[in-house]
């Protein structure tokens, strides 16, 4: 038995892509339902990677600049005005097979779905990799940080560790600089990955060492972090270093376990489109970082979202 | 902000969370930090949900790195239940209404 009318849309996930396509298709008079997921440290973050942002320089429209969060909350607004539906429960399981798509956000042994719809838009996006190192999880809130600019402030006159060599983790890196007494990069290369004009603005901070050709095994300190147990990865020897907060940027990987064994990935798991932002599934569109690891930009991430929901309105006008 | 919810500062912690006969939700929250946005209309409708049960208190870590050391306040948003005066439980980031509420109630019987 079904409980509650059809929906048209129903878009997973509240970072640019899902907002744009929630704008879109409430426009389109589609009453589109976001279900953004429930707030973790470790997985769904409502409103997307940009929440744990600062300053957002080359969002077009915005010459000074925004403050990532501040943008989110402005698209959230945006899509809200035009009667898109929010709500920050996670979806627990999905049955692409059925028509209408059953979602589950309650508990997933129901035999029923408690939503159904006639299209689904996927943007839940791409999140932090942790380290999966024992102490890790404990210390999380104790000297361990997931978002250097929430927590950076903490650790004013501190010894920091940032763990990583792309962008996000120099960009991290740098901002840290602001607060900690010095900031150690620690890399398991031995050369970045970062962008050259980032490398150098590393390499320029006196704030700034790096520790090349190591990974962190353990994170150690009882009620508190003191400090990292290292290896270097070509003599294999591990020593440790004495630092009082650790920031984590390795990588991100795709929110996608919801969709194994439903609509095609690559080998990295992120969600396969073609023709637009098509799946593997009729009247399934993905959009954002969860079907993109090549660009992951806020701009494209929300012209992707307008891309699936006039994929959807075309679908959904098809249907008829 | 809800007017049931309160702003306490070093100076008054003592008296409006320590010395409180109702539990106190304390949530360390700064203007720069994203997360804290999510949590704040979220704790508005607990404050109402919970009124006479349980306080809400904002306090502001920028403003008030006192408080914020003294409970080992590392990451924010931090949630801090205080029962007697004694912190009861810690919920460090962003949650949903129901992930707080189930981790909260418990200490409130």
């Amino acid at each position: 038995m079904e409980t509650g009318m059809t929906r048209n849309v129903v878009i997973l996930g509240s970072g640019p892509a899902g907002l744009t396509a929630a704008i879109y298709t409430a426009r389109a008079d589609l009453n589109p339902l976001v279900i953004e997921g429930e707030p973790s440290s470790t997985s769904d973050q409502p409103g997307g990677q940009l929440m744990l942002t600062t300053e957002v320089e080359n969002f077009p429209g915005f010459p000074g600049g925004i403050m990532g969060p501040q943008l989110m909350m402005s698209m959230r607004e945006q899509a809200e005005r035009f009667g898109a539906e929010i709500v920050t429960n996670k979806a627990t399981k999905l049955d692409l097979a059925r028509t209408p798509i059953g979602i589950w956000t309650g508990d997933p042994e129901a035999p029923e779905p408690d939503i159904t719809t006639r299209s689904l838009i996927v943007a839940t996006g791409a999140r932090s990799l942790m380290l999966g190192v024992p102490n890790e999880a404990r210390l999380l809130g104790y000297g361990v940080s997931t978002c250097a600019t929430c927590d950076g402030f903490f650790f004013r006159g501190k010894r920091i560790a940032v763990i990583g060599g792309g962008d996000s983790a120099i960009e991290e890196a740098l901002f840290l600089t602001k607060f900690g007494d010095s900031v150690t990069i620690i890399h398991r290369r031995k050369e970045l990955r970062a962008s050259k004009i980032m490398q150098d603005r590393a390499f320029k901070n006196e704030k700034i060492d790096f520790i090349w050709d190591s990974v962190v095994v353990d994170v150690l300190g009882d009620n508190n972090v003191s400090g990292l147990r290292i290896r270097d990865v070509n003599t294999g020897e591990e020593r440790e270093l004495d630092v009082d907060g650790v920031f984590v940027a390795i990588g991100h990987a795709p929110s996608t376990e919801l969709f194994e064994g439903k609509l095609e990935m690559d080998g990295a798991g992120y969600l396969i489109t073609t023709d637009g932002t098509n799946t593997t599934v009729r009247g399934v569109f993905a959009c954002g970082d969860v079907q993109d690891h090549v660009y992951r930009q806020a701009v494209t991430a929300a012209g992707s979202g307008c891309m699936a929901a006039i994929d959807a309105e075309r679908y959904l006008a098809g249907l008829e | 902000m809800a007017d049931n919810i309160i702003t306490v500062s070093d100076d008054t912690f003592d008296e409006e969370v320590g010395a409180s006969d109702t539990p106190v939700v304390v949530d360390f929250w700064a203007e720069w930090c994203g997360p804290c946005k999510m949590v704040a209309p979220v704790l508005e409708e607990i404050a109402d949900d919970k009124k006479g049960a349980l306080k809400v208190a904002k306090l502001n870590v920028d403003d008030n790195p006192r408080t914020a050391q003294r409970f080992q306040v590392m990451s924010i948003p931090t949630l801090l239940l205080f029962k007697d005066g004694e912190p009861a439980s810690r919920i460090v980031g962003a949650r949903s209404k129901n992930q707080i509420l189930s981790e909260f109630e418990p200490h409130l019987v």
